[in-house]
């Protein structure tokens, strides 16, 4: 599958006073990330995957290595504009990202800024609200939402520039479970129906579970790499670097070592109930 | 407390007063204030009240809502109220008692002051109310293009009023939450010296200020992220056009305006 | 024993008189027991916010009573602060109300308020400050070089400090990551443990509630949808979950294996229980 955003030997260090000396956020992370696939980056606060999502679209730019977006490097200003209409960016902060005080103005800000003619832009408001399931609040205020519906507007907001991938910088981090199952839901749908590429930056270990791909990090670099299946079922690595397995995990594993013929990688809960029930029938 | 505060706010509809194009209505009412500093006299002014009742009636907006706006200038309004009553001399004195002195003129100024100052605030609040904050700032920054040409940053003046007015319900919010996480820790804003009360808010601004540069910080990376690079090149999701009611109104308008410049200079 | 509070048809209603009027809370009653760990679960817009601020008497209530070791906490307004100190409250996110130029200042900021001075101050921020493992030498840092972690630690010990009777924590641990999620977790436990101090949580986190609380209060739309212990409320997953609530990820999977014909306790919601109780059926079977 082609690749739509490649990292090479990336390495960068936040900019300290003179006469300090540096300290690397991320040393040396070499990923490639498939068109039309669904990334979850996992990693404990402080390893780096936040510094990473700023990279992908250019809002920090490497020390050291490469950041290409579909071919094009960040470090070139030039290409500012076309790297961040490509891959947009939610944040975890859902009232520090909305610039206007009407919905449709808000999501109609990014095409506004790429001087697209005003009957496009309408056409672009309403798809990508239609796409957020958030149609009905076209002209509501924002303020006046619940935390997950602002976090799908932000969404909406980006949808509007047409990207070909979204980047959720621990967009679901300040929200409740509801509001997380909504934005989970609603970038999956867009991932599975439009076949948009999808990085999710979290350290909800249970939001990965439907994901084609989990990376872990850890002190700056890529630690695991692989289905969530095969990341998942390496329940004493993940626990060594302060995350927790999934439940069901878990207990396949306790059920294991008490002899029980079991897989380890029924993650999810029905899986993992089936595996239980055959194992002691 | 905080949530009395109504600057600012808008109320949705959909009556022809909502409807105006921003620029028109923001011309409307230079017209209407240029016209009640020239009153003078009672047809003058009673001829603006029914103006401003008309439009009041027109945009649905309840007249509690609008008197509740002139809550936080009432001190403003007494104040100048007193100030015309008791020191305008002039005419004959109607109340003679020790240093105080009510002349005629001074009693007629003191009305007609008050009553101006009413019915600035209502008016300009009766636009806010019916103009959404981001349509009025756009009509600013097409009102005001003309004014690029001497290198005035339009385009940024009216985007940083826009983002304003945007985070003014979050800001408050944010005090609220503030003193109430305060309050739990005993803190005491009621009681106490002028001094101490001052420095009772300590605990509340700065929060308040660290919290304002957070969120502005990750605003602006927010915007940059979505393709913003200034004025240059941008186009609108809604353009302003005048429209037949516009025309009419701005005529409308600019008719009592100078029909009041025309009967304030016969004393009406 | 007299419970340290008691709620009597607590009702708060927001805009009184017009078009928006709403009750936040309406007709709830229920008691807290002195040392206990209570958790409060419930939606966004459940009123779980608006309840625990009459617990303090940040808010007024409506209609209703709320008594502090069988006092009501309303008898003389005037002295309501002197209840603010009792039932210490720790709001959501409260890393965002540091103010002071140094750690310790801050963590002072209650006790002060108090009319604590000189070496009992000293004393109670020392403590404060080790109870969520603060080091004696950050106490002179000012609390923005901190990390976000070590901020949310600071913002507890302020409460602490207080040295409240109840301690009522608003989501303390929303935004951290599982390992900062723990470690706060274990200061928490901790202080209730060794203080015997009443604890109330509120959070939505279904995993944190289930491994800490003695008891469970279950609230949705402003009334009290249930309460008992957590094996009691846990083992009413069905009706959780059609509530629109979370459960526990243990009692789904008990769920779904009592679906498929296990004789699993409903009332199983730790990795460890549901793991005794498989191994005793999987004996059980080999009898067979």
């Amino acid at each position: 599958m082609a690749e739509i955003i490649r990292t090479e030997n990336l390495r960068y260090a936040y900019p300290v006073e003179e006469g300090e000396t540096p300290v690397y956020a991320l040393r040396g992370v070499d990923l490639g990330i498939a068109r039309g696939s669904f990334v979850v980056v996992l990693g404990h606060n402080g390893s780096g995957k936040s510094t990473l999502a700023k990279m992908l679209n250019a809002v920090l730019v490497p020390t050291e290595g490469s950041v290409l977006v579909e071919g094009m490097d960040t470090a070139d200003e030039r290409l500012l504009l076309a790297i961040r209409q490509r891959v947009g960016m939610v944040f975890q902060n859902p009232d520090n990202q909305i610039v206007a005080n009407v919905v449709e103005e808000d999501v109609a800000f990014a095409p506004e800024n790429l001087g697209v003619p005003p009957e496009e832009i309408r056409r672009r408001v309403d798809e990508a609200l239609k796409a957020v399931g958030m149609s009905e609040f076209t002209t509501h205020a924002p303020h006046l939402l619940s935390g997950g519906q602002k976090q799908r507007i932000a969404i909406a907001g980006v949808l509007a520039m047409e990207p070909e991938c979204i980047v959720l910088d621990e967009a679901t981090a300040m929200l409740d479970p509801v509001g997380r199952r909504e934005v989970l839901a609603t970038v999956h749908r867009l991932n599975r129906e439009k076949g948009m590429t999808v990085v999710l930056i979290t350290h909800h270990m249970n939001e990965a579970e439907e994901a084609d791909r989990v990376v872990v990090m850890d002190d700056g670099a890529v630690v695991m790499d692989g289905s969530p299946k095969e990341v998942f079922t390496q329940v004493e690595p993940l626990r060594s670097l302060g995350l927790t397995v999934p439940d069901t995990v878990d207990l396949l594993d306790r059920l294991r070592h008490h002899g029980v013929e079991v897989p380890l990688d029924a993650l999810r809960v029905e899986e993992c109930a089936d595996a239980i029930a055959a194992a002691l029938q | 407390m905080l949530k009395d505060i109504t600057l600012g706010q808008y109320f949705p509809g959909n009556t022809v007063a909502h409807r105006l194009d921003p620029r028109t209505k923001i011309l409307l009412v230079l017209f209407y204030i240029v016209a009640l500093f020239c009153a003078q006299g009672v047809v003058t002014y009673t001829l603006l009240a029914l103006c401003l009742a008309i439009c009041v009636r027109i945009s649905h907006v309840g007249i509690r809502q609008l008197v509740r706006g002139l809550k936080p200038v009432l001190f403003i309004m007494i104040f100048t109220g007193v100030l015309n009553l008791f020191f305008t001399p002039g005419g004959r004195n109607l109340v003679e008692w020790g240093v105080i002195r009510i002349s005629e003129q001074g009693l007629h100024n003191a009305v007609f002051m008050v009553l101006r100052i009413m019915l600035l605030i209502m008016g300009t609040f009766l636009m806010t109310y019916t103009t959404s904050p981001i349509s009025l700032t756009d009509g600013l920054e097409r009102l005001l293009n003309w004014m690029k040409r001497f290198h005035v940053p339009v385009h940024e003046l009216a985007m940083m009023m826009s983002i304003a007015l945007r985070f003014i319900p979050t800001l408050i919010e944010e005090t609220d939450k503030i003193m109430s996480a305060q309050k739990a820790r005993g803190a005491d804003f009621e009681s106490g010296s002028l001094i101490q009360k001052a420095k009772a808010l300590i605990p509340i601004l700065v929060p308040l200020f660290i919290s304002a540069f957070r969120r502005a910080d990750e605003l602006a990376t927010a915007m940059e992220c979505r393709c913003y690079h200034g004025g240059e090149g941008r186009t609108r999701l809604h353009v302003l056009r005048y429209e037949g009611r516009d025309i009419t109104a701005l005529c409308l308008g600019g008719a009592i305006m100078v029909g009041v410049i025309v009967m304030s200079r016969f004393g009406l | 024993m007299e419970p340290i509070l008691q709620i009597k048809h607590l009702t708060h209603t927001y805009g009184v008189g017009t078009p928006f009027q709403r009750s936040a809370v309406e007709d709830m009653s229920f008691e807290v027991r002195e040392g206990e760990f209570l958790g409060i679960m419930g939606h966004t817009g459940s009123g779980k916010s608006t309840l625990i601020q009459h617990l303090n008497g940040l808010l007024k209530p409506t209609s209703g009573q709320v008594l502090l070791a069988g006092k009501d906490i309303w008898a003389e307004p005037k002295k309501i602060r002197e209840v603010r100190f009792r039932v210490g409250l720790v709001f959501q996110y409260p890393e965002y109300q540091l103010f002071e130029e140094t750690v310790y200042k801050d963590i002072a900021f209650g006790p002060a308020n108090m009319g604590r001075t000189g070496a009992e101050l000293d004393r109670c921020v020392r403590e404060a400050a080790r109870l969520v493992g603060i080091r004696d030498e950050q106490l002179d840092k000012s609390p923005f070089e901190l990390s976000g972690g070590q901020k949310r630690r600071v913002a507890l010990a302020g409460v602490l400090a207080m040295e409240p009777d109840v301690l009522v924590l608003d989501e303390p641990t929303a935004g951290l990551d599982p390992a900062g999620r723990e470690n706060l977790m274990a200061n928490i436990r901790d202080y209730h443990r060794n203080k015997q101090k009443t604890i109330v949580l509120v959070s939505h986190s279904m995993d944190e509630i289930a491994q800490n609380a003695d008891r469970i209060l279950v609230l949705k739309g402003a009334h009290i949808l249930m309460s008992g212990t957590p094996a009691e409320v846990f083992a009413r997953g069905e009706e959780l979950l059609s509530a629109g609530l979370d459960v526990p990820e243990v009692t789904r999977i008990a769920m779904a294996l009592r679906d498929r014909g296990l004789p699993i306790d409903p009332a199983v919601y730790t990795v460890e229980a549901l793991e005794r109780q498989l191994l005793a059926l999987r004996k059980g079977g080999a009898a067979c």
